[in-house]
């Protein structure tokens, strides 16, 4: 791969056809892990592992530990580790819990439900989350602490006002509009996510056209037409069966009944209703490509990705480190106040344990995802697929009977698998790091 | 050189200590324009120590710099390149992980619409490499993948690259074969007759001899003396550095 993009006009050696797509074959490597997965899944379930509703309980089940595995790609890339994040992910949504059922509502005079209070309370969930992240940051930045140290603090004193903040109670949410982040209460149906598909791959067609324009307007070879076609096709294939697949899950008819009835009209027999995209995995994709963006095309990911590489070359270069470390961890703590939204929106409550041992998911979705404990290596597309691996594979054991220990010892043995075949890939290419 | 003009650098009395240990004690030095000054000295005189303080990496306790006789504060790196000095580290203090154009553009990437603007960053670095070092070829591998002479062309690539008035270069030469050093001798003089200022950290006498316009020397932290270079032998500065005496007959 060394030779890509050289300024000659013929290329030299035959290249094979990883290369001439010019494939990540690490990403190659997890498609194919999570390929089996499935395949072994959907044997073994009888073909309800690929059902379109369980595909939609995977998608919306991993959103939270996928989402903040996107901010910790970001902190381990930059040498720092994030221990506290399940416990951020309590504080934050005891506070949402808090102020939508009890404080805002004394406050404000208004009665629960009304929609100023949530809008209210998802903001003050994100600074909150943002603020725990920003003092975290400043710690290890400016303070020098060793952020394996605050961030272990953090988890015990986050999850401990967390638990003071509500008495330990569990607070019931019922707000109709908090439950639309929550997944199966939150769907597009089957039009919209349709149309939101195509958009979709438009949009991917775009950039990669626009991304081989910019190449050879500077004179750099790009690959062939065939080659190009075949990645453009393969993308929107796989936007278009993701969004086709759920908008085939019905909506039970009972619920659909109900919904008619809650606006005084009767369901007209023969009415169905397909899922389609939940707002909660929509939510997952905006953030996903935000990191993607933010992480190959602007200036802050360039320097946190130096920073990993060589903390003094990057405060040499000028880039304030110290500064750098309070904007990844206040990222990181702004993703648990989102992800904290989206999971007390699925569970329809706020319980004491909510985000418990969230953390080492998180962490090894990351890993499992490629992201080194060393820094400076590390891709948003792969947490979110390691984050969707240990998600399906715990779905899968627990639709064919193994019990919640072997789940666990499973996931487990998953992460140290990964990561060891990891280091015998490198090997193997002479990759050092 | 005439001393009637302004110098480009003056470091006027710079002193640093590290824990009560004095790294630099009470040093002075300048720098013309079109001029090299070698910094030499035994490991742990100072030189390097006083050379980060120039490029913003340290903090001087006591002392002014002077760039074009106007004083001036360099608290971090970024102020020093906005004084247009330029570094090439020792350890060359490149992100491994990065490819040689994120690396040369490292804190002061192009930007189109508010994003990085790779392809324009690579196009760039392409011209330059192929300017200093023609058989460059590694563009899109981490700098990682590269040699010692691959990697000291990158980090030279990056100091010259922005237009530098002040190059610092702290052994530059260290880790290169003889052809190499021959292309960075070679670049020395062009920069040189360009109206560069050039501070040169350099072990090898002779690349001294051979370079340097002046040559100060340290020990301990102090300057035992500069003299210039045509009217030394190398021995007169071999004797300043092991034994720290200045020669009589030097300016």
């Amino acid at each position: 791969m060394t030779d890509t993009g050289q300024a000659t006009t013929a290329p030299a050696a035959k290249r094979g056809i990883i290369d001439t797509l010019e494939l990540d074959v690490r990403l190659l490597g997890m498609l194919v892990a999570f390929a089996a997965i499935a395949l072994v899944f959907t044997i073994w379930t009888g073909g309800t592992f690929v059902s379109p509703r369980n595909v939609f309980n995977i998608s919306v089940q991993a959103v939270p530990v996928a989402i903040m595995a996107c901010g910790m790609v970001f902190v381990i890339v930059a040498r720092q580790i994030d221990l506290s994040v399940g416990s951020m992910l309590a504080m934050c949504s005891a506070v949402m819990a808090m102020s939508q059922a009890t404080w805002l509502p004394q406050a404000m005079g208004l009665e629960y439900g009304n929609p100023y209070i949530l809008v209210i309370t998802i903001f003050l969930g994100f600074a909150v989350g943002t603020g725990m992240g920003a003092i975290t940051g400043w710690l290890v930045g400016y303070q020098r602490i060793p952020s394996f140290i605050v961030t272990l603090g953090g988890l015990f004193v986050w999850r401990n006002i967390n638990w003071y903040t509500t008495n330990g109670q569990s607070v019931s949410l019922t707000d109709p509009h908090l439950l639309m982040f929550g997944g199966t209460e939150g769907v597009l149906g089957a039009p919209v996510s349709m149309v939101l598909g195509v958009i979709a791959s438009v949009a991917a067609v775009l950039g990669l056209m626009s991304a081989r324009r910019n190449k050879q307007s500077h004179g750099f070879v790009v690959k062939p037409v065939w080659a190009e076609g075949v990645m453009m096709a393969m993308v929107v294939g796989a936007i278009m069966l993701f969004v086709t697949w759920l908008s085939r899950y019905p909506v039970p008819e009972a619920k659909l009944k109900r919904l008619f009835e809650a606006r005084g009209e009767v369901m007209p027999d023969g009415y169905t209703a397909m899922h389609g995209l939940p707002i909660s995995v929509i939510i997952l994709i905006v953030v996903a490509v935000g990191m993607t963006v933010t992480a190959r095309k602007t200036r802050l990911g360039r320097y946190i990705f130096a920073m990993g590489g060589n903390p003094d070359a990057a405060e040499l270069s000028g880039i304030n480190t110290r500064a750098l470390t309070v904007k990844i961890f206040a990222l990181m703590g702004f993703l648990c106040g989102l992800a904290a939204l989206i999971a007390q929106a699925r569970l329809q409550s706020h319980g004491n344990d909510i985000g418990m041992l969230e953390e080492l998911r998180v962490i090894a979705a990351a890993v499992i995802g490629g992201t080194a404990l060393a820094g400076g290596v590390g891709t948003i597309y792969g947490a979110v697929l390691g984050a969707l691996i240990m998600q399906s594979l715990q779905s899968g054991m627990a639709m064919v009977g193994v019990d919640t220990p072997f789940q666990n010892v499973v996931v487990g043995l998953v992460l140290v698998i990964a990561v060891w075949v990891d280091i015998i890939y490198r090997k193997r290419m002479g990759l050092t790091k | 050189m005439s001393n009637t003009r302004t110098p480009l650098v003056e470091m006027r009395d710079i002193s640093i200590a590290f824990g009560g240990v004095k790294a630099v004690d009470h040093v002075s030095i300048d720098l013309y324009p079109g001029e090299v000054v070698g910094l030499l000295g035994h490991n742990g005189a100072g030189k390097s120590t006083l050379i980060k303080i120039l490029a913003g990496a340290y903090q001087a306790d006591h002392g002014d710099i002077l760039i074009n006789g106007e004083k001036v504060e360099i608290r971090n790196p970024r102020d020093a390149r906005a004084q247009n000095i330029e570094t090439i580290y020792q350890t060359l203090a490149l992100a491994d992980n990065l490819d040689a154009s994120s690396n040369l553009f490292l804190g002061r990437e192009l930007l189109s619409n508010g994003l990085m603007d790779d392809a324009k960053m690579e196009a760039e670095t392409r011209k330059i490499m192929g300017r200093l070092n023609p058989n460059f070829r590694k563009f899109n591998v981490p700098v990682s993948a590269l040699s010692g002479g691959q990697r000291q062309s990158v980090a030279i690539a990056r100091a010259v690259y922005f237009n530098a008035k002040i190059l610092i270069m702290d052994e530059p030469t260290a880790a290169l074969g003889p052809h190499e050093t021959q292309m960075v001798a070679e670049l020395i003089q062009e920069l040189k007759a360009q109206g560069l200022g050039i501070f040169l950290i350099e072990h090898d006498i002779h690349n001294v001899m051979k370079l340097c316009d002046r040559a100060c020397v340290m020990k301990n932290g102090q300057l035992v003396g500069t003299v210039k270079v045509d009217e030394v032998t190398d021995d007169d500065i071999l004797g300043m550095i092991i034994m720290g005496k200045k020669p009589a007959k030097a300016a």
